[in-house]
């Protein structure tokens, strides 16, 4: 081994990385967001939708979770395109996520919802309430509770499997330190540095949603 | 310009696939060893042993598989001078990967079991030994075949990220097919219904696995 | 001389000191229920005796044997001294026969044939011959619970322990297992029990041991101690315990015509 390692031009090109990260954070986050949504619409369509709703969510879920995200977002990306529907890098990228998200959260928060006691949407429903009611009111929320460690690990794996997006050169993370690696020729060292940031990021999120936890389910209503 | 999808082309990506699967099946079984040694080190009663196997996992669970490869392909390369080809690189990174989410599978299932079963089983007088491989073991493999068949899924759907770094397997062979025949609207789809068809069966015997074993052992599953 | 000695045994959880200078001797055949209010202790000290848990202070003999905590003494010991739970703690992996031979054939060195012999031997005790291929989780808890007596009696132990192994039973499922906790004692067997079943202390038991906060605090024979019990703990305690069983057998008022009813019906 007579490789002698340089990080000198990784901290040249720090704030490069930097930026890559930040961009990486932001499409996460807004894919964790419309994700959690779309995860609570088919949770719910599947648990108390009818039939055909429920078929259609199932089928939804199923074909995502066995097929890989790379290949998901060549479809979002190139393929679409050809049936006339043009997204950004960054668009098709957020899109491919909020979808691959949901399919996965859907799962997790329809478990949350089936733990929920059965005499208390029974009670409930005797009170007179209507279902999208019963479900807003004593449902979605205690059951997010119940889950959230489980959809928590979810919103990282996806951080982290959005990394794959750098292959339709989004610029985030990943596709900085491509580039990068490429010209300066010193890809180990730049590919190192960008795990740590990676694995920075994970804590950094694990830290944040913890902090959410806290605040929306401690301190916020108690339930 | 370009070729048509026809036979042939279906026929290219068809022979990719005992790439992906041969890449999945090395990766677990390589996976199997690590992540042996790291459930065992995960239990040891040193805490410096402890710390090293938390380390372990927390670094290949709280990066992207595609910067383990990157590191992995890279690292190779620095270590022995020269660029080694993809497959011992991608071999090695997909076996790190598994040995950490194995290993933490089957520390899991160990520990899932009762301290009562342990005392029953020394209650009868069963050396340690004679406790693991008559009580503890069967109930934990037991326990432990549906994660492990979902994380060969998981591992399955990874192994598409090797494309990146030029590995032909199945993606691969789909994005060469795509920049051949310029048809991404047909090539991309049919190789995620391949994915499909390989890992939605597995996926049904994770669920179908859990539910028996849950049913039998009385295992109460949060999620 | 005794089966088994306990001289000064002390054991603390932390700050808690759950046992304190404990001392009991327990002659062969003798039958001695252990009573107290949750927390006493007394789980504590049958783990004690088997080597569950280590005490801090103290010496416990058995067979004339001073008990080391070395892993092959231990082994000789729980050979001679089985113990019931009250969470059953079956494998439930194994069938009813696999569960009774996997002590004597893994530990003891049986051979099959012979331990499946011994197997039917003990269903017969407890009366359950007819689920001998069955798994655990297809019997009833009172049913589970007498094949955890019948497997800690298929190691011929010469002591069992039994740790309020009705407790957590429906009270219609009592019976069959006081039933045969009584037939062992009148066979000599030599047992320690945990129990909140006052009827069977009182009828069955040799010695009741009353313990509280981690202390034996009164000793002797049912007779007495029921009947004129010296300390104040002691008479609070059976208090207690009656007061929940009136509450269970007998119900004051209406309810106890209407209770009365339901039993007439059913005859
Ligand atoms: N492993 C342990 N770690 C810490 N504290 C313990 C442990 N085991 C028992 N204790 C404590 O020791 C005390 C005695 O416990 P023990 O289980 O012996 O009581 P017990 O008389 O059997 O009560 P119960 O009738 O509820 O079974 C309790 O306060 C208990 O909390
Ligand atoms: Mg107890």
């Amino acid at each position: 081994m007579n490789y002698v390692f340089q990080f000198n031009v990784v901290w040249e090109h720090f704030p490069e990385l930097l930026t890559g990260a930040l961009l990486t954070i932001q499409l996460s986050a807004t894919a964790m967001v419309l994700g959690l949504c779309v995860a609570v619409l088919c949770a719910y369509g599947k648990t108390a939708g009818p039939r055909p709703v429920r078929w259609l969510v199932t089928s939804y879920v199923e074909l995502i979770r066995n097929t890989p995200f790379l290949v998901q977002i060549f479809i979002f990306y190139f393929s679409l395109p050809v049936i006339d529907i043009r997204l950004t890098a960054n668009n098709a990228a957020l899109v491919a996520m909020t979808i691959n998200l949901g399919a996965y959260a859907s799962e997790i928060v329809r478990a949350g919802i089936e733990a929920i006691p059965v005499g208390q949407i029974e009670a409930a429903r005797a009170l007179g309430l209507k279902r999208l009611h019963i479900f807003r009111l004593i449902v979605i929320f205690p059951a997010l509770k119940t889950v959230y460690p489980a959809l928590a690990s979810q919103f990282i794996l996806l951080m982290l499997s959005s990394s794959v997006v750098s292959t339709i050169s989004a610029v985030e993370l990943t596709a900085i330190t491509n580039s990068l690696q490429s010209t300066t020729f010193r890809a180990f060292e730049f590919y190192f540095v960008a795990t740590g940031l990676y694995l920075a990021m994970a804590l950094g999120f694990r830290a944040s949603l913890s902090a959410i936890y806290w605040a929306v389910f401690v301190r916020g209503r108690g339930a | 310009m370009g070729r048509s999808f026809g036979l042939n082309e279906f026929l290219y990506l068809l022979k990719a696939i005992p790439w992906t699967l041969l890449l999945s099946l090395g990766a677990l079984i390589g996976g199997a060893i690590v992540g042996l040694f790291i459930a065992i080190l995960r239990t040891a009663p040193s805490r410096v042993l402890r710390g090293l196997a938390i380390g372990y996992i927390e670094l290949f669970q709280g990066t992207p598989v595609l910067m383990q490869l990157f590191v992995t392909y890279y690292g190779l390369a620095v270590i022995f001078d020269i660029q080694v080809d993809a497959w011992p690189a991608v071999l090695l990174a997909f076996t790190l990967y598994s040995g950490a989410f194995l290993g933490e599978i089957w520390r899991g299932s160990i520990q899932a079991i009762p301290r009562p079963q342990w005392e029953a089983a020394a209650c009868l007088s069963l050396s340690l030994p004679k406790q693991l491989w008559y009580v503890i073991l069967p109930q934990a493999a037991r326990i432990s075949i549906p994660p492990t068949v979902g994380f060969a899924v998981q591992l399955i759907k990874s192994t598409s990220i090797a494309a990146i770094i030029g590995f032909i397997e199945l993606t691969r062979a789909g994005q060469l097919m795509t920049n051949a025949t310029f048809k991404p609207m047909i090539v991309y789809p049919i190789v995620a219904v391949l994915y499909f068809i390989i890992c939605w069966p597995l996926s049904l015997l994770a669920q179908h696995l859990e539910r028996r074993i849950d049913a039998t052992l009385g295992v109460k599953r949060h999620f | 001389m005794p089966l088994l000695a306990l001289k000064d045994i002390s054991k603390r959880f932390g700050t808690h000191q759950a046992l304190a200078d404990v001392s009991l001797a327990v002659e062969p055949s003798e039958t001695v229920a252990i009573i107290g209010r949750s927390g006493s202790g007394k789980s504590t000290l049958l783990r004690c005796i088997n080597g569950l848990e280590l005490p801090d202070r103290g010496t416990i003999e058995f067979n004339g044997k001073m008990f080391e905590q070395t892993p092959r003494r231990l082994k000789e010991l729980r050979r001679e001294i089985g113990i019931v739970f009250q969470s059953y703690n079956l494998f439930p992996h194994l069938s009813v026969e696999r569960n009774l031979t996997l002590g004597p054939t893994a530990a003891k060195g049986l051979p099959l044939a012979a331990a499946r012999e011994l197997a039917r031997e003990v269903l017969r005790m407890v009366d359950l011959e007819d689920k001998i291929a069955a798994y655990p989780q297809q019997l009833s808890g009172g049913q589970q619970q007498r094949v955890a007596i019948a497997r800690a009696l298929a190691m011929k132990p010469r002591l069992v322990l039994f740790d309020e192994i009705t407790a957590s039973l429906d009270p219609e499922l009592i019976g069959e297992v006081v039933r045969v906790l009584e037939k062992l004692a009148r066979d000599g067997m030599t047992m320690v029990l945990v129990t909140h079943e006052m009827g069977f202390a009182r009828n069955c038991a040799d010695t009741i041991v009353f313990m509280h906060d981690g202390r034996i605090w009164e000793k002797g024979p049912p007779a007495a101690l029921f009947g004129s019990p010296n300390t104040a703990e002691l008479a609070a305690f059976i208090d207690s315990i009656l007061s929940v069983n009136l509450i269970g057998e007998r119900p004051t008022g209406s309810r106890q015509s209407q209770s009365r009813g339901i039993r007439g019906r059913n005859k």
